[in-house]
């Protein structure tokens, strides 16, 4: 916050003051809140050793990096499934053809709609009920392609229609086909400014592979309940999940980062003449992000 | 087809007593994450860098954790902490810690949309901060908040669904009822589906509404 913020003035003398005092009360009352919660952990024993030795054996670290592997499969396979469904059906959705364009956007619209765990759950109890056996890493990675892929297409679909109607008059009139016209004059400057948009979609998905958990998937967080659930560690679940949840912020937190960072740098660009959709939606979209 | 609705006329009451518990859940949690929120929002934006600072880690620390994961830690972790809630309000706590972090993004990017020209302008004709924040800065502010922050609460209405997996009778456990019952699961997560699109789409269309009315050339 280096300019002046829209709600106040550069402080004068009196409300340096003010800030001041806020400012010390405040970090007081942050500290009391952390120092509670720190004796709280201490009081229950949270710090004792022997809840955090297992995370010194090479066997929990392994139990821990198989989680995370399965996490990372999961969103791994379902990121490169969404970014498909995206691009067909935001091609259909900006279609000339209403034949095209109305399923497209039904499609779209209905799985946007509907939560994700309900989509998980098609995957997961349909089949099931007719004893066929399908894995549970599809079944979550279907539900995960099936969201993202309708919210990334309407990401496609706005980075499109981001770039000034002029680009495509421009195309038209020296000649060019419409193929050639998506794909030499509006594709490469889409996608500039849609990078930070779909690179935040693709925190959204990897957080969303939690749910798995649910389905009984045997993801980080399925790995953190039965770490923490061992009683000769004395029932380690604070750790447990304190560990966990260091792991999912360092990754997530990583590739936020990177949304940001592509965002500030594409903003710059002087190589797309549309407008940089932001890594964290504002408008319609905010939904994407929660 | 009669298969179809005979699964809902049979479980009729499990149908009604989980989109109650649903609507329950998100009511109470909405208030919540309106009020933890705004709090949240009023910190990152105040003058008080200490403030500043926390929330814009609460905020970083949240957005980057799966709700899932809260729910988790609520359920299992806080117990061990000699904490009792029980299930129903872990789920609303969860859910509030949770979309609290994206209600005080919405407000905080919702102030930082009005010019700064605006609140200079009335500071210079002598306002008081009360009446630069209640008859300049929130009057525009509201109107760029309002369409976003329905999104986030259309998206936690469909978050309350994880609180399935922690024992809460809503509107995603219906499923789990149902395996036990034998009954078809197709028609089950249809009526579910269905159900959350009542819930959800006059939502949509209200929200879609709004922002075409309230769209300010800037």
């Amino acid at each position: 916050m280096s300019q002046a913020s829209i709600l106040y003035d550069l402080p004068g003398p009196r409300a340096k003051r003010r800030n001041a005092i806020l400012g010390v009360v405040s970090t007081a009352g942050i500290i009391a809140l952390l120092a509670y919660i720190g004796y709280k952990f201490a009081d229950t024993g949270q710090f004792e050793a022997r809840k955090w030795e297992q995370f010194q054996y090479a066997s929990v670290q392994r139990e821990l990096l198989g989680g995370l592997w399965a996490t990372l499969k999961a969103a791994g396979i379902a990121a490169v499934l969404a970014l498909l469904f995206g691009a067909v059906f935001a091609s259909a959705r900006l279609s000339d053809k209403w034949i095209l364009r109305t399923p497209g956007t039904f499609v779209v619209e209905l799985f946007r709609a509907i939560p994700l765990l309900i989509l998980i759950f098609f995957g997961y109890y349909v089949p099931l009920q007719y004893g066929w056996s399908i894995d549970k890493l599809w079944a979550l990675v279907i539900g995960l392609m099936l969201y993202n892929g309708s919210v990334l297409a309407e990401i496609f679909r706005a980075g499109i229609n981001a770039v000034p109607y002029g680009q495509t008059e421009g195309a038209y009139a020296i000649g060019m086909r419409k193929n050639q016209v998506l794909r030499l004059i509006l594709l490469p400057q889409a996608v500039r400014s849609m990078l930070p948009a779909i690179v935040s979609q693709l925190v959204v998905l990897l957080k969303d592979t939690a749910l798995g958990f649910i389905i009984t998937y045997p993801e980080l967080l399925f790995v953190g309940k039965q770490i923490g659930g061992r009683l000769p560690f004395g029932l380690p679940y604070v750790p447990a999940y304190l560990v966990v949840g260091a792991m999912y912020i360092a990754i997530c937190g990583a590739l936020s980062v990177l949304a940001w960072w592509l965002q500030k740098r594409m903003g710059r660009s002087r190589r797309t003449a549309a407008k940089v959709l932001p890594a964290q939606a504002t408008g319609e979209d905010a939904a994407r992000m929660v | 087809m009669g298969e179809f609705f005979r699964v809902l006329t049979d479980n009729g009451q499990l149908f009604v007593e989980g989109f109650t518990n649903t609507v329950q859940l998100f009511l109470i949690a909405a208030v919540g994450s309106l009020v933890l929120g705004t709090l949240l929002g009023a910190m990152r934006v105040s003058p008080v860098p200490a403030l500043r600072a926390f929330g814009a880690t609460y905020v970083n620390l949240v957005r980057n954790t799966p709700l899932t994961l809260v729910f988790a830690f609520l359920v299992f972790a806080v117990p061990k902490l000699d904490v009792n809630i029980d299930y129903f309000a872990s789920a609303t706590i969860a859910l509030t810690v949770y979309t609290s972090a994206f209600v005080c993004e919405v407000i905080r990017s919702g102030v930082n949309t009005v010019a700064a020209g605006q609140a200079e302008a009335a500071r210079a004709l002598g306002m008081t901060f009360g009446q630069v924040l209640t008859l300049i800065v929130l009057p525009q502010a509201l109107r760029a908040m309002v369409p976003p922050m329905m999104s986030v609460f259309i998206a936690m209405l469909k978050n309350t669904t994880i609180a399935a997996g922690f024992s809460v009778l809503e509107a995603g456990a219906i499923p789990a009822y149902m395996a036990e019952r034998g009954e078809p699961q197709f028609a089950v997560l249809l009526w579910i589906t269905i159900g959350f699109l009542i819930l959800i789409l006059p939502l949509v269309a209200l929200q879609r509404f709004l922002e075409r009315k309230w769209r300010v050339a800037r």
